[in-house]
Order: C-alpha cells, then structure tokens, then sequence
C-alpha cells in the first residue's frame, strides 16, 4: 500500500510538472480512436447487415418443400431468435370471372424481420409503411394483380376455396426480388386463412419459410445446430446465397472495417510505445535518486507499476467516453447512413479498448520498468551509469505477444494473422534497415546546404537511436494508412465499377429457338442494350467419376442442392469478360462438339471437384459423360447470364432447349408491353428493384469504409503526435543551447524541418513501397483487382514529408520561444 | 589610456511571481565594463547573480531597466537581433556545462562557428580545443569525458568565436580545486590573450581577488564595486 500512496503521489507531481502529459494524452487519444473505431465498426458492420438482410426479410431463412419439422422453430425459439412462417405456392386467383396467376404468399405476424411492407389503397402509386401484415379474412394484392383483376379496396378475391376481402394494395415488400421464381405478382394473406383455401394438396409445389433474424452469435448457433443435424429436407440461406452481390458487398465491407480497425490499434499501439519509451527514459533519473534515498528494487518497480495501471485506467475512461462521444457524433453527421432505430453500440468496444491499451502499454513499458529497477544508483553522480542493456529476448516478446493478441482478435483466422504478422516483423525490419542506412548515409552530409539543413540532417545521424525509432514507427504507420487507402481506393472503385448505371435491368427467359432472331431484333429497335444469349437446358447430374452421388457425401447445403437438383446447363464458345478461368482451359475452336465441361468455382468447391473429373449429366432422359476441363471464376454481379455448368458449343446442340438474354431498358419505356404482346412466350423478370437494393447496401458499405477510414487516419495523427513529442525534451534543451550560442529561431526551425521532413521523405519512401506490396497482398485477401496506385504513392511520399516536417516544425516553434535561462538552470 | 564601454547595465531590475505574491529578484543595477576588463560578481546563494548575468547576456529579459552590450541596447532588439549579437559577440560557461550530448567535443566547439556560417570552423575549433588541452579528446562525447574536461570544452565552445564578453557562472563550481585552478588560468589567459571582456560569477575568494574589479550583490541590490585587491583586503 506505501507503493501505491507514493505512486499517486508521484503522479500529482509529475502531472503538476507536465511530465506525463504526452504519454496520458497519447494514451487516451489512443482509446478514444480505439473504441472510436470499434463503436463505429459495431454500429455501421450492423447497419449494412440490416440493409442486406432486407432482401431476405430475415437475417436467415429455413426453406424446405415440406412443412418446416417443428424443432427448427424449437431451436430458433431457445436461441432467442425472431421468427415468422412465410408459405408460397403458384394458384390462380379469381375475381369474379377475372382470373390471374399469382404468387399467394401466407405469412404470420412479425413479417418481415427485416425491412418493412408498403402499401397504399390504390395500385401504382407510392406506399406509405405498415408494420402490420392482413388480418384473418383480408388480402393484399400487388399493384399487378389488382390492376390484372380490376379489384380495389373492399373487392372479394377467390384464393382456392376461401373468399378474401382485399384491405390494401401491396406495392412494395422487402423480399420481391430475392429469387427469380417469384416474380409472378404477388399477393399477402395470413397464415391463419391458409388451411381453408385448400391450395395445400399432395403434389401441389409449396415452399415452406421459416424466417429468423437475430444477432450474429445467435445466429451462428442456429446454423451449426442444423449442420448438426442429418439428413434435413430444409436448407439454411442466408444473403449470401440468395443474392451474391449483396452478400459479397457486406462481407467484403466487414473484412475491411476489421483491418481498418486493426490498423488503428497498431497505429494506436505504436504511438503508445513511443510515449512509454520516452517516459521511462524520462524516469531513469527519478528511479536512481529513489535509491540512492534507500528504496529497494521492489518498491520501486511497485511504484512504477501502480503508477502505469493508474495512468491507463483514467486515459481509458477518458479515451473511451470520447470515443464513444465521437461516434454519437458521428452518427449524427451520417443520419442517412445508421438508421435511427439501430440499437447503440454496445460497450465491448470500450472494454476492448482498455484491454489493447493496457496489453501495449504492458507489452511495451514493462520491459523498460523491469529494466528501470536495475538502473545503478550512481547515475545520480554520473550520468553515462545507464541500467543494463536490456536483452533483445525480454523486450520483444511481451511486445511481440501484445501485438499479436491484437492481430488475432481483429482478424480472428489463425493462418491469415500469421501472416499478417510476418508481414509486419518483415516490414519493421525492413524499416529499421533502411533507416539505419539513412542515418549512417547522414552523418557524411557535407558541401553546399545551408547550415541549418546540415545541421538538421546531421542530427539524424547524431540521435542515431531515436532517429531510426522514429523512421520505423512513421514508417509503419504510413505504411499501414497507405496500404488501407490503397485498399479502399480499389474497394469503393470496384464497387462503383460493378453496378454501373446501365447494368442489365431486366432478364427474358423462355426465348424458345425460333423467335430468337426476331426477340433479339424486337429488343434491339427498343433502344435496348443487350447481352450475350445463352441457350438453356435443364439437365441433373447423375454421377462423379462412375460414382452415383447417392454415394457420395457433401457436407454443404449448396453441395447437396447441386446434387440433388436439376440445374440449368447452356453452351457457348466465348468465355466473356465476366468471367475468368482459374484452372485449367477454355476451349478452343477445335474442341467444339467435344466432352468436355467447364464449371463455376462455386460448383467445383461445393462438389469438391478437381480438374479431370469426369461427371455424368441427364439431359432430357439421354446421358453425357464429360470431363473438367476448366473452373472458371463468374462475376454473378455483372447481371449478364451466367452459368454455373457450361459445354462446348456442338456437343448439346441437339437437345431442345430456350434461351435467355439480360438487357438494360429506360425504365420508363413502354418497350414492355410491346415484348409481352409480340412474344407472350418469353418470360420477363424486372431486377430493377434488386439492382436498387444493391445500391443501396454498397453505398452504405463505401459511407461505412469512408468513415471508419476518416477514423483511423486520426488513429494516425496520435501517432505523429507520439513520435514528434518523443524527442521533444532533448530538442527544448538543445534548442536552448543553440540559442545561447546565437542560433536565430529561424535557423533552429529550419533544422528542424529539414530533420522531420527528411525522416517523413524516407518513411514515406519505405511506407509507400510497403504499402504497394502489403495492398497487393490485402487486395488478394479482399479479392480485388490489384491497381498500381502512382498518385497515391507520390502523395504518401510527399504528404509524410510535409506532415512530418510540419509536425516537427509545429512542436518546436514552442520550443524556440521559451527563455533559454528557464531551460537551462 | 581610455577604453571603450562594451557593457553597460541600465537599472536593471527583474521580477518574478511566486505563489507568495511578485517577487524582486535583482533590484536597479547599474554599473560600466570597458573592454578588456575582468570581473567578478559575488555575493550569497540567491542574490541574484545568475539572473543578472542572464540578463546581460540575453538570455532573459529584464522586467525594466535595459542592457547596452557592444553598443547596442538588447531591448530594443528582438530575439534573433539577440540571438546574432550573441553568436557575434558573447561567449557563455555554465555552472553545469550544457554541452549537447549528441555531438562530440570538437562539434559542440564548432558548433557557434557553424552558427556563425564559418568555413574553416573545424580547423579553428581544434585549435582551440588544443588550446585547452584536450586535442586528443575531440572525437568524444560529453558523456564520455569528466566534469572538468566538459568544462574545458565547454570553455572552448564559448571562447573559439573570439567574443568581445566572455560570461561565466561559476565555472569552477562544479570542479575540484585543481581543476577549477586550471580552468581559472585558462580563462584568464584567454582573457588576457585577446583581449576578451570576463564577467564571472564566483564563491571563491581567490578567483575574485584575480579580477581587475569585484561586484557584489546581496538581495538583488548590487551593494558595492571595487578594485579586485580592495575588494580582498576589506572582506
Ligand atoms: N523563474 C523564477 N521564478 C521564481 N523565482 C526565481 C526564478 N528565477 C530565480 N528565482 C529566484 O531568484 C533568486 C535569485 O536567483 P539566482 O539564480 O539569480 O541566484 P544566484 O545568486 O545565482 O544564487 P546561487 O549562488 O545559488 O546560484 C533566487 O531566490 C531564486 O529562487
Ligand atoms: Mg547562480
């Protein structure tokens, strides 16, 4: 307890005398980015979920062609889950003698989990929200069926066997575009008034809903619960298999929030490291004096200890209630972008906040303390009487462990963490070789720069230590926002490139062989953009290598699905640019009419093929047996029809099949009208309202990847803070002498500048050259296109120039205004 | 034979606030050096001794009063005209030697004639530093040399720009007596040498007796100013 009453006591005095206010303030800026980021990352992660979840109406949904087993609701319900029943199936409805084929979707109370229901009482008009569903005995027609019927509000619509009353015109619902089977009109009733329609038959095609929403880890549970369970009719979806494009956009948007917020807590982490070095050098002379008054090793490592623990908890408190400040504030700013109704941020952000500060405070100024105890009281007299060099091992390795719990818990994947590990020691020695070079290539400045910059740059070689601590840790920060910016630049770019506005809207399918030329020139005189058109033929694949699939086991839905389902085969001899090969060939003119198949990575991984393989497809009863030739790599999102099967043109040729194509048409157009009169044959899905929704989820992911950004250079600028003030002390007390020896300010300035901004030039050198390496590697991991970034790279070079130089600058021009006699008596 | 002042303080007064209220530190000096001169400032611990030399030299402002030094008044310059007239014309030793850590001997006595943007300051700082016997210690470091070696070339770094006012407060202070004996001849000789004005503070009754004139303060007051033998003989 005396430790402890000292160390407060020490604490009052050292922070009356302004000694801790560098290593507090870095500290508490530290926490406040910290759980800044974590806030954010909590909140915004969660919104683009919602905003992706909408598509579903659920965070989950349990599908099968039965009726749902009882303890998949059982489950849901002990997890804690949200849940609703949605029932679909195809019937005609009849108004009167008026009938239409729709979609009669039943649904219960609480649907949708996600989004929200829009209805009005008149069709085509816009929609004002509802959080009900129809009571018992109503109905809720879509815009088309009403208008395809003639019925209003108060009409009476036969469904089966039961008469309901329609209350409302539907015009819009969350989960219109999910899929493409349901883009029949729709309608709504309640699950109650199901039973008594008696659409519910044997062999009616019925499709069972169970939907969920919850948390993550709620979630997660479920899905491992029905993994877990054999042989199950219902399958699991989430938005990454119902709409790729949203999936990959919020999967991608959370992979890099995550690193962001990796990023600042090194940043973070390396601005703490740099005030803790600083002030334990700082305290070599308090330590010695303690003992030359008497104090034991023990005293003075408690006093040390509790007077850092002390420091942390209030730099946490501080730094986290402005974290979480910032992060209502920006909330604020970015109204449009969090809905208001998100649940705040939890506190896990501020509780991980003050564990990773105090984990790097530990990791990095306990070895100095433990090295500070040892220092020899004769410093006292003699000032060279350092403590004992410290062994290389017991420094690094509580660094190295607080930093790489750090990497862990942010990237949560053991290979990738080790590698992004090695990554960063590989970068750090890098850097610290290259600024060993620097300095020693400094110390031999000669010739005709001024006095000033001579004496600046020759200050680098001088401080040879803290000068090359200082180039590692501006470069490593640089390197790190660079490497992020780079990664956002291309993420945003990728983004933006993959939904360009004249993106196929509209899919036609069912283009039977005959009115293919006649469709496509019909198409072509409405001022449509079209793609390609592939043929289309239903066929089942029966066999892998001679081996029937009721043989084989595959452990994901996706897997089973292909298995067990008929799948859509085509055709063509161009690959298109939408897609890539990955592994083996694409044909050549030469292969035509040979067996061969080239199959989607998806496909490959979900059946676990290899290339080779030889699959047996049924089509239309006849077999074909063919061998993998290629996996190719699709782009789901460039809306052009893809598939995941494709044969070499000449091989299939005479299996009757249809086609199908994608065009983007004017909206407003009544090209529509025209196409259903002249081919009443040809299906036609509107996913306009899906290429809306994935507009929106991106522009949240880009707003979301913005801010934390903004976010993490202020992570950044903690750094710069921590790194210029290091070498603050030594620079007022050299300051003062230069002046006493007639140094003009603006001489001191200029070396000072030349000092800084050549450190920041050199940093920004190795930080960009990182960074090209380490984006290319996260861009990898990202799955993006790598782009060579020039602009950025001059920018990180000359940006760390000039902000290093005026960072300097900015903290000395304190420096040369103090008295030199209240320096140096 | 009529010598030029090169030094002259104006009613110097300095204050300071202190928890206690404002606080007079050094209280209406005024006194003439002419060139060449070599004096000594006693007086008790807290007298105000290092704030006037501070004071005189540039390294803090008066609170009233003005300093003329070499002809120009400091108040009316500003800090770099301060700064210039330092590097050109003063020379300053410190009771703790203040040499810069990170440069070696023979560069901390370059440094002022780097400052000053002289070319052959190398070949005059070894000079110099040969000068106060330490030729084979130039590639040193502070750290690596005794306090009376840091102060020699403390001594050599204020006196290689051949300044017109050489202030030193208490430079032995710090030593043993042979050394601070060493360091005394030294400065004398340059004094002597080149005609160097020497402004001393000291607590040591040997040092002031070899002083052409001895100043002595109590409570910031200069109380009185003699001839270095009289100075001796009344103590
Ligand atoms: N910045 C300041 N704030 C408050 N008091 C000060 C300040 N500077 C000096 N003093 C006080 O002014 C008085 C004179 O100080 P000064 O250093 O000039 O004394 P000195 O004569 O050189 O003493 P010594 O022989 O011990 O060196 C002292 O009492 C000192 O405490
Ligand atoms: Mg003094």
């Amino acid at each position: 307890m005396r430790s402890l009453i000292l160390a407060l006591r020490a604490l009052r005095r050292e922070w009356r005398s302004g000694e801790l206010a560098v290593l507090w303030l870095s500290l508490t800026i530290a926490v406040a980015a910290l759980s800044g980021v974590g806030f954010l990352v909590d909140r915004i992660g969660h919104a683009v979920e919602l905003q992706a979840s909408e598509v579903l109406a659920a965070d989950l949904r349990v599908e099968s062609d039965t009726p749902i087993a009882a303890d998949e609701q059982a489950e849901a319900t002990r997890l804690g889950l949200k849940s609703a029943h949605l029932t679909t199936m195809l019937s005609a409805i009849f108004n009167g003698d008026a009938n239409q084929l729709a979609n009669v979707r039943a649904v219960s109370a609480g649907y949708p989990l996600r989004g929200q229901l829009s209805v009005a009482d008149r069709p085509f008009v816009s929609g004002s929200i509802t959080a009900s569903i129809p009571a018992p005995g109503e109905i809720w027609p879509d815009s088309r069926l009403a208008a395809a019927l003639g019925a209003g509000i108060g009409s009476e619509l036969a469904v089966g066997a039961r008469s309901l009353r329609v209350t409302r015109i539907l015009i819009s619902r969350p989960d219109q575009s999910s899929t493409f089977v349901e883009f029949a009109s729709a309608l709504l009733i309640n699950d109650a008034d199901l039973a008594a329609t008696k659409l519910i038959q044997p062999g009616s095609r019925i499709r069972y809903v169970l939907l969920l929403a919850g948390e993550a880890a709620q979630l997660d549970s479920f899905r491992r619960w029905h993994q877990g369970q054999e042989a199950r009719h219902e399958r699991v979806e989430d938005v990454a298999d119902a709409s790729p494009q949203i999936g990959d956009a919020s999967k991608r948007a959370a992979r890099f929030l995550a690193l962001a917020s990796l990023v600042a807590v090194l940043l973070c982490a390396v601005a703490i490291a740099m005030s803790a070095r600083s002030y334990v050098r700082r305290h070599l002379d308090a330590v010695a004096l303690m003992k030359t008054l008497g104090a034991t090793r023990r005293l003075v490592l408690a006093v040390n200890l509790w007077q850092l623990l002390l420091l942390a908890a209030v730099a946490s408190v501080l730094g986290a209630a402005a974290g979480w400040l910032t992060q209502l504030w920006l909330v604020r700013v970015l109204q449009g972008l969090l809905r208001a109704d998100l649940p705040p941020a939890g506190p896990w952000p501020a509780v991980v906040g003050f564990i990773i500060a105090l984990a790097v405070l530990a990791g990095f100024a306990l070895p100095s303390l433990l090295q500070l105890t040892r220092v020899p009281a004769l410093r006292v007299l003699r000032r060279d009487a350092g403590p004992p060099a410290l062994s290389f091992l017991a420094a690094a390795i509580p660094v190295l462990l607080a930093i790489a719990g750090v990497v862990y818990g942010a990237l949560g994947q053991l290979s990738l963490s080790l590698w992004f590990l090695l990554g960063l020691a590989a970068a750090v020695v890098a850097l610290g070789v290259a600024g060993a070079a620097l300095v020693r290539s400094a110390a031999h400045v000669r010739g005709s720069a001024g006095v000033a910059w001579r004496y600046g740059i020759a200050n680098l070689a001088r401080r040879r230590t803290e000068s090359i601590t200082q180039i590692v840790a501006f470069g490593l920060g640089l390197m790190l926002l660079l490497a992020l910016a780079i990664l956002r630049d291309d993420l945003v770019t990728d983004w933006r490139a993959s939904l360009p506005l004249d993106v196929p809207n509209y899919f036609f399918v069912n283009i039977a062989s005959d009115v293919r030329a006649d469709f496509q020139h019909e198409l072509q005189s409405q001022g449509a953009q079209l793609t390609r058109m592939l043929p289309m033929i239903r066929g089942r694949l029966l066999t892998i290598n001679d081996r029937p699939l009721s043989e084989l086991h595959f452990p994901g839905v996706r897997g089973r699905g292909f298995a067990e389902r008929e799948q859509n085969l085509t055709w063509a001899s161009e690959l298109g640019d939408d897609n890539r090969i990955v592994e083996g060939h694409w044909w050549t003119a030469a292969d035509a009419g040979k067996p061969l198949v080239s199959l989607a990575v998806e496909y490959q991984d979900s059946l676990g093929l290899k290339l080779g393989d030889r699959l047996r497809f049924d089509v239309g009863g006849e077999n074909f047996d063919v061998t993998v030739a290629s996996f190719r790599k699709v782009k789901w999102d460039s809306f052009r029809p893809n598939f995941f099967v494709m044969f070499p043109p000449g091989l299939l040729d005479a299996s009757a099949g249809t086609y199908m194509t994608s065009a983007y048409l004017q909206p407003s157009s009544g090209a529509m009208a025209q196409l259903v009169h002249r081919f009443p044959g040809v299906s036609i899905f509107n996913v306009g309202d899906l290429l809306a929704q994935i507009r929106a989820v991106i522009d949240k992911a880009v707003s979301a990847v913005q801010t934390v950004f903004l976010f993490t250079l202020l992570a950044g600028l903690t750094l710069l803070l921590a790194a210029v003030q290091a070498s603050r002390e030594e620079r007022l007390y050299e300051t003062a002498i230069l002046r006493v020896l007639g140094a003009s300010r603006r001489m001191i300035l200029t070396s000072v500048l030349a000092e800084f901004a050549l450190l920041g030039a050199v940093a920004g050198v190795l930080a960009a050259t990182g960074a090209s390496l380490g984006g290319a590697w996260l861009a990898h991991a990202l799955d993006l296109k790598y782009r060579f970034n020039a602009g950025l790279w001059i920018a990180g070079v000359v940006g760390a120039m000039l902000v290093v130089g005026v960072a300097g600058w900015i903290s000395t021009r304190s420096v040369v205004r103090v008295a030199p006699r209240s320096v140096l008596y | 034979m009529t010598r030029d002042i090169v030094l002259e303080a104006r009613n110097l007064s300095k204050q300071v606030s202190s928890p206690e209220g404002p606080l007079t530190i050094v209280r209406n000096v005024s006194f003439t050096v002419t060139q060449g001169e070599s004096i000594a400032l006693v007086g008790p611990s807290g007298a105000g001794k290092s704030t006037l030399l501070a004071m005189l030299a540039g390294l803090e402002l008066p609170s009233s009063g003005d300093v003329v030094l070499a002809g120009q008044a400091l108040g009316a310059l500003d800090e770099d005209g301060r700064a210039r007239l330092r590097a050109e014309r003063v020379g300053f030793v410190f009771q703790s030697f203040h040499l810069l850590p990170s440069l070696t001997a023979l560069e901390n006595v370059m440094l002022p004639l780097e400052l000053a943007g002289r070319e052959d300051a190398r070949a005059a700082a070894t000079d110099m530093l040969g000068r106060v016997g330490l030729g084979a210690r130039a590639r040193h470091y502070p750290r690596q040399l005794s306090g009376g070696e840091q102060q020699r070339v403390a001594l050599a770094r204020a006196s290689v720009g051949h300044p017109t006012v050489l202030f030193a407060d208490e430079p032995t202070g710090n030593l043993d007596t042979a050394t601070g004996e060493r360091i005394a001849q030294l400065l004398f000789e340059l004094n002597r040498g080149s005609d160097t004005t020497l402004l001393l503070v000291t607590h040591e009754a040997a040092l002031a007796a070899r002083c052409d004139r001895v100043l002595s303060m109590d409570a910031g007051a200069l109380l009185r100013d003699v001839a270095g033998a009289a100075a001796h003989t009344h103590a």
